[in-house]
């Protein structure tokens, strides 16, 4: 069996069983069906803007990580700020495991401070008067606990991201990711209900994102309530999310698992952005044995468990087998074609299921059809390697 | 804002990276020039004319010791008032949405613009005797202000205030508000995220408001000798005592004048610019 996208990772990985969550809350476009004490998020939440009016409906269960995925505008941030209680919803409701945030109803609403939720700021907003510790211990000292168990909390969770060094830096002496991970914890110290990244890994330059991406994912599959991502960037909502909601001019235009909404997007915005080729497996140097057979030629020599990802235009197709320089090939078979702009993505099963984006001209060549088969190649220069 | 920017984006540009300027042009050099020597000058005149040989004397006497007492004692009350009032009205001007708040501010400057004697008449008749509610005051709880010490605090308080709140709220503005939301988000209430986020953020603007307004109150003249009268150790500060004198002794005059720029030189060194531009 090959892998694309995290949901198929994580029913692979043992950190669980991800869509056995996700059914339990039913679709985003349905209301929860919930048996027994309700859990995690249920959301409609509804607000007008300036240039677009979010109409979302979102059910998060606890244990699940939803990613909100849109281009700049679309809503992400709104939704969040409105589930942190920041922004007023204009009609709608929200409830936290059974309780209710807000409901416009019966004129309902909880302060953001009465919310069980921890946010991780898109530039952290680390209190720059307070140390590491003290912004850790904030939220502990703000809702009435004592200064010597909240530094001990706060002392415990800075060692549990990595940074028991760093108790006592002034954020402006922390560097981006020893930064976003302060943020992290002091955002989960509290144990909230709900925890909102709004594009946690966004300033972040790219060395330090791979690192904080894996460090992220680890936090987010031990964390127990649900957690709701907000990014524009596809490769973290696959890594990181269970499930994808994205996002356009304020609506919701596709839901699914993240191999899903790869494979088949519904819009060209989905099939640019979320267009992309993942995998997990087993590296040793160059070479990357895939979970569920196969392997991929690298250009990274790594060890250990990764992640393999190229976009759809990397993979070049072929009537016959490649020769030349490279070495990732395999026979497959076309299962679609969708038209997305001035490239078509062809869906194809065999050895491993891959996306290619090709030109029109070069589908009427190839006489690519449904069933036809053809040779696929990648370069291992345009694979992306790193740290699952 | 620089504030932000500077957390955000790391490293923290310095100072001495900035490539040095040319040499500043001419029409800009003379009329500088003229304008510090234009400032420089009086003070310089005191010096140059104060009686230093009976200095130690004049300084001694009761007259000047009580006028000075009496000044930093109403001045550092005016400015504690101010920081009571000041403060939370320069967050409702920066912070909050309320109505009308274009028309609150100017509410707020018109001591700026106003002669300050007539505050003072302004003030007799609020709080006088018989002013609006000088009367509710005296018949109520049998407090009068006007000719009293506290009328004196009460006076440089007036005009005092607009210069802290006008700073104060402009460090508000400039200081992140997100921060507040984030306090909030993070199960902070309103009291104790002003307490432990938004106050220790804007305190160097505080600071700086506080500096202004403690100056400009030991400077009250004009409302005070309007609204306070002019008692000797009970409402007579340095400005009004160095008016007096100059009539009758000028160079005692000039002695009280030294003593008033000392201690402005002092608060001016206190007062860096850093605190000035209300960033760090």
């Amino acid at each position: 069996m090959t892998s694309i996208g995290r949901s198929d990772v994580g029913s692979a990985s043992p950190d669980g069983d991800t869509t056995g969550s996700s059914t339990m809350t039913g679709t985003v476009t349905e209301p929860a069906t919930v048996v027994g004490r309700p859990s995690g998020v249920d959301a409609a939440m509804h607000v007008r803007r300036a240039s677009f009016e979010l109409d979302l409906r979102l059910s998060v269960a606890a244990g699940e990580t939803v990613a909100l995925l849109g281009p700049n505008g679309a809503g992400k941030t709104t939704a969040l700020r409105a589930m942190a209680g920041l922004v007023r919803l204009e009609q709608g409701h929200l409830l936290l495991d059974g309780v209710v945030l807000e409901d416009c109803a019966v004129g309902v609403r909880l302060p953001p401070e009465r919310r069980a939720v921890g946010v991780v700021f898109q530039d952290y907003l680390l209190f720059p008067h307070l140390s590491a510790r003290e912004n850790v211990a904030f939220p502990l000292r703000a809702r009435g606990m004592d200064k010597a168990t909240a530094r001990r909390r706060a002392d415990e969770w800075l060692s549990r991201v990595g940074l028991a060094d760093r108790v006592s830096a002034r954020p402006r002496e922390l560097s981006g990711g020893q930064a976003q991970r302060v943020a992290l914890a002091r955002a989960l110290v509290s144990e909230p209900a709900l925890l909102l990244l709004d594009e946690p890994l966004a300033a972040l330059d790219a060395g330090t994102r791979i690192e904080i991406r894996s460090h992220l994912r680890r936090h987010l599959s031990d964390f127990a309530g649900a957690a709701v991502l907000v990014t524009h960037d596809a490769l973290d909502a696959m890594v990181l999310a269970d499930r994808l909601v994205v996002l356009e001019g304020g609506r919701v235009v596709q839901v699914g698992a993240p191999a899903d909404v790869a494979r088949h997007p519904r819009t060209d915005y989905v099939a640019r952005l979320v267009g992309l080729n993942l995998f997990r497996g087993r590296a040793e140097q160059r070479s990357v044995s895939l979970v569920g057979g196969g392997s991929l030629t690298v250009a990274q020599a790594v060890d250990g468990d990764v992640f393999v990802a190229f976009s759809p235009a990397a993979v070049a197709l072929h009537p016959q087998r490649p020769t030349g320089s490279p070495r990732n090939a395999w026979q497959e078979r076309v299962t679609s074609l969708e038209q997305h702009g001035d490239s078509v993505r062809v869906v194809l099963d065999g050895p491993l299921r891959l996306l290619a984006d090709v030109t029109a001209v070069a589908v009427a060549e190839l006489g690519l059809t449904v069933g036809a088969p053809v040779w696929a190649a990648v370069k291992a220069t345009e694979t992306r390697v790193y740290p699952a | 804002m620089s504030r932000v920017a500077e957390d955000v984006a790391r490293p923290v540009p310095t100072r001495a990276d900035a490539e040095p300027g040319r040499r500043p042009p001419a029409f800009v050099m003379v009329p500088a020039a003229i304008g510090l020597a234009f400032l420089v000058l009086p003070a310089l005149g005191l010096m140059v004319r104060a009686p230093w040989r009976t200095l130690p004397h004049e300084l001694t006497s009761t007259v000047v010791l009580d006028a000075l007492r009496l000044s930093l004692v109403c001045a550092t009350s005016a400015t504690v008032c101010c920081l009571l009032l000041g403060v939370p009205l320069a967050w409702l001007l920066a912070r909050s949405d309320i109505r009308g708040r274009s028309v609150l501010r100017a509410f707020v400057l018109v001591p700026l613009v106003l002669p300050p004697v007539v505050g003072g008449v302004a003030l007799l008749t609020a709080l006088g005797r018989r002013g609006i509610v000088g009367k509710w005051l005296d018949q109520a709880f049998g407090v009068t202000l006007p000719f009293t010490t506290a009328g004196v605090v009460v006076a440089e308080t007036f005009v005092a205030l607009p210069f802290l709140v006008i700073v104060v709220e402009g460090a508000l503005r400039s200081a992140e508000r997100r921060y507040d939301d984030a306090a909030a988000t993070l199960g902070a209430s309103r009291w104790y995220t002003f307490r432990r986020v938004t106050l220790p953020l804007v305190a160097p603007g505080i600071a700086a408001g506080a500096v202004l307004a403690w100056s400009r109150a030991l400077g009250e003249f004009g409302a005070t000798i309007t609204f306070a009268g002019n008692f000797p150790g009970r409402t007579q500060t340095m400005p009004l005592a160095v008016y007096i004198a100059l009539q009758t002794d000028p160079d005692a005059a000039i002695v009280l004048s030294l003593v008033l720029l000392g201690v402005s030189v002092l608060a001016l060194a206190g007062l860096r610019e850093r605190w000035i531009s209300g960033t760090r």
